[in-house]
């Protein structure tokens, strides 16, 4: 990504928090306050009680700055860990809802093919209108969307980044929180 | 046992070893407030205003071993307190605010003096609470403790609605257990990285010691000591590291940055390591960042990871506290001399004498400091404001007790020097305390001497009188072509406003009285007040514009070295 002739790279990183009012208030605001950017979040319960996860997409411009956000974040009193996972192998998902216009059957059929070819679903039918749900990668569901544009897309709704490492490595158990 | 919310706070107080709070009351905080005649070992000192409270707090933090506590009321009492919180979180000073807050049904209702105090806050402390069960007060209470003073120590502010300060809750002290998954500060350095910077210093030829405030909250005079004389490795002191590191020793070369030593910011620029430990290189001290040092290794201490490579590159990074990490340090650094190094920056000391004050009939301000060390023999705590007196306090009084210097760093704040001396006070009751203070800066918490009257708190203030806002006019006068825009301004009698507080007051307008009437404020037991009517335009030298570097810098005009034109900096 280029902003102002600046070339940014997009990081995955993701922290594991305690799940305590504000936290996410406090999370956002050391981001804002340091002038990092964030380009996605997203929040959710983790699979231990009491501590939820956030997965972060850091738009940056080397190296440093990612180090920094996290050395950040870790300070953060109710932040218990946090994992870079630009260097790791992940499985990284999105997931999008888009609602296009189908106002006859020979789109809907093309709609329709489009969306078998990406495993992508129909999630609900109305007279003139589609929605699908697609799950992946960013760039897939860029790719689907950008198709979708010819029918004529009505809405989107797109979540952040989620993201877990392969294999048996766990992101609670590597980098252990200090400072 | 069955207590009220606010019995829980006090009993948690007394149990964090709290003796002194600044403080100011209010509807919100008021059942603390007529709790507190039930536990008279907590000692309350009324202020005027609760940013006073906040930097009373902070002074008393400073000198002794305690964690600093103010308590405010909800919306304007809690908003007061932000500039003394933001002073603590720079500067990383151990302090516990404690705010009163409408009650929890009122909470987001825009109740009468309402403000999102944890929002507010958020950024200008370490960590902060809002207690909205009665049942937490306790646990919160100490881990706000915990979490002040531990780690990179910085204010932990705890906000309680009125009515959690009144419901009645099972207190039990013996099972209060703190809660912080997410806290662990790193306190011991990584070995490897010992050996290798233990290995940078032994190879060093030109090496520096650049000693902050990590070395003063950590207490390891002793150890950086050991670690310069083992090694022969002179030290640079930041303004909140003056004091760490005597500055009567051979190997003390004194302040660096913005208005250091020229010698110090030389030293730097031909050092090939510097052993910077628990600092920050801020702005104030690097210039322009491409240009500090660039011959230097760097060996960074500090106990937050987060200082490492933020500003300058670490070649060997180690994190832990600061006296830990030296005395694993000191293990592995075997003697060694740099004679030729030392040699050379004792001669740079004589070419460039930055210390020197001109020898005239003026009542120069550097002239004052002088006389109160000389006066006082070193032996006081020195508080100052923000401008040109803190800048001169830190160049002419030479420290040599550990801890004496007490003065706002990172966020700058003016009006720090009247509460801020409070609070030393009132934490090192025995010691002397000089308040040098800016005519501007005092003016921003003067209503102070009222609190100080009242306690009777014995603060010798020294008003450097000079009719302005000297720093910014020293900008003005530098890189605005002496444009004076709004830096002069009118001044009261201060002798008489010191009498107003049924304070000795006294005013000084030429050198010769001086000597003699510091003695007589010394002599006199109580608060007083010394105006001293100062030259009015004398400039900070040396001084390195914001955002240049040694290069650029700008030493006390004298014959062969004329003041050159400059460019105006950035901040
Ligand atoms: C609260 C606050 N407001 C404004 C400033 C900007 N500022 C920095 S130094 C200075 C002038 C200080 O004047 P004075 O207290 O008289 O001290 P002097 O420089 O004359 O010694 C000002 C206005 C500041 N540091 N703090």
């Amino acid at each position: 990504m280029t902003t102002n002739g600046t070339h940014y790279r997009k990081h995955t990183i993701t922290a594991l928090v305690q799940d305590k009012p504000g936290v996410l208030n406090r999370v956002a605001s050391m981001f804002r306050r340091r002038g990092f950017n964030i380009a996605s979040l997203a929040v959710g319960e983790s699979e231990v009680p009491h501590l939820s996860r956030m997965t972060f997409v850091v738009n940056a411009e080397n190296e440093d700055t990612v180090d920094q956000a996290t050395k950040q974040l870790r300070k953060i009193i109710e932040v218990v860990k946090v994992t870079d996972l630009s260097a790791e192998d992940i499985v990284a998902r999105e997931l999008a809802l888009v609602k296009v216009r189908a106002p006859d059957s020979a789109i809907r059929g093309e709609i329709i093919q489009v969306v078998e070819l990406f495993r992508a679903k129909i999630v609900d039918v109305a007279s003139d209108t589609l929605v699908i749900e697609i799950t992946g990668e960013e760039s897939k569901i860029d790719t689907i969307l950008s198709l979708m544009k010819g029918f004529g897309i009505l809405e989107i709704m797109r979540t952040g980044r989620v993201a877990i490492t392969r294999g048996t490595k766990s992101a609670l158990k590597t980098n252990a929180k200090e400072g | 046992m069955k207590l009220t919310g606010a019995q829980v706070v006090c009993e948690s107080l007394i149990r964090e070893d709290v003796d002194v709070i600044f403080g100011l009351l209010g509807g919100a905080i008021l059942p603390l407030y007529q709790t507190l005649p039930q536990y008279p070992q907590l000692k309350h000192i009324l202020v005027r205003h609760e940013q006073a409270a906040a930097h009373a707090a902070d002074g008393y933090a400073r000198v002794t071993d305690k964690v600093g506590v103010c308590i405010a009321t909800s919306g304007p009492g809690a908003t007061n307190l932000v500039t003394g919180l933001a002073n603590a979180q720079m500067d990383s000073v151990p302090m516990v605010a404690i705010t009163g807050q409408v009650p929890r049904k009122a909470i987001g209702k825009d109740a009468f003096q309402e403000t999102d105090v944890q929002g507010v806050t958020l950024p200008v402390t370490k960590h902060n609470y809002l207690v909205m069960d009665p049942n937490e007060l306790a646990r919160t209470i100490k881990e706000a403790f915990h979490i002040a003073k531990t780690g990179r120590p910085g204010p932990v502010l705890v906000d309680i609605p009125k009515d959690v300060l009144q419901e009645i809750v099972d207190y039990d002290p013996e099972n209060v257990a703190i809660d912080l998954p997410g806290y662990k500060p790193h306190l011991t350095g990584d070995p490897t990285q010992i050996r290798a910077a233990a290995k940078l210093i032994s190879e060093a030829k030109r090496p520096i010691i650049l000693a902050g405030h990590g070395v003063i909250i950590s207490r390891a005079y002793a150890e950086l000591r050991e670690l310069a004389e083992k090694a022969q490795i002179p030290v640079i002191t930041t303004l909140l590291g003056i004091s760490s590191f005597p500055e009567d020793h051979v190997l003390s070369v004194g302040m660096p940055g913005m208005h250091g030593m020229a010698y110090a910011n030389i030293a730097i620029d031909r050092s090939d390591l510097l052993i910077a430990i628990g600092m920050r290189f801020d702005d104030r001290v690097t210039g322009r960042i491409s240009d500090f040092a660039p011959r230097a290794k760097v060996i960074h201490i500090d106990i937050d990871p987060a200082e490492i490579d933020k500003n300058v590159k670490a070649t060997v990074p180690l994190v832990g506290d600061v006296k830990n990490v030296l005395v694993q340090l000191n293990r592995l650094v075997t003697n060694k001399t740099h004679l030729d190094w030392v040699r050379e920056i004792e001669q740079t000391k004589k070419e460039h004498p930055s210390h020197l004050i001109p020898e005239n009939n003026k009542l120069l301000p550097q002239y004052v400091v002088r006389q109160i060390w000389e006066a006082t023999k070193g032996n006081s705590i020195i508080v100052t404001g923000v401008g040109q007196h803190q800048m001169w306090a830190a160049q002419h009084f030479f420290y040599t007790k550990p801890g004496s210097f007490v003065t706002s760093g990172g966020l700058g704040t003016m009006g720090f020097e009247v509460p801020a001396a409070m609070g030393a006070k009132v934490g090192r009751p025995h010691d002397t305390v000089w308040s040098i203070c800016g005519d501007g800066g005092f003016q921003m918490t003067l209503q102070e001497l009222a609190t100080i009257r009242e306690h009777n708190i014995d603060v010798k203030f020294a008003i450097f009188n000079n009719g302005f806002h000297g720093m910014v006019r020293q900008w003005q006068e530098f890189f605005y072509k002496k444009d004076y825009v709004e830096t002069r301004f009118f001044n009261p009698d201060f002798v008489k406003l010191a009498e107003a507080y049924d304070m000795k007051g006294f005013r000084v307008t030429e050198r010769a009285k001086v000597r003699d009437t510091i003695e007589k404020a010394m002599a006199h037991k109580g608060p007083v007040l010394v105006d001293f009517v100062v030259e009015s335009e004398e400039n900070v030298y040396p001084m390195i514009p914001a955002g240049t570097s040694v290069k650029e810098m700008l030493e006390a005009p004298m014959p062969g070295r004329e003041l050159v034109d400059h460019k105006d900096a950035s901040t």
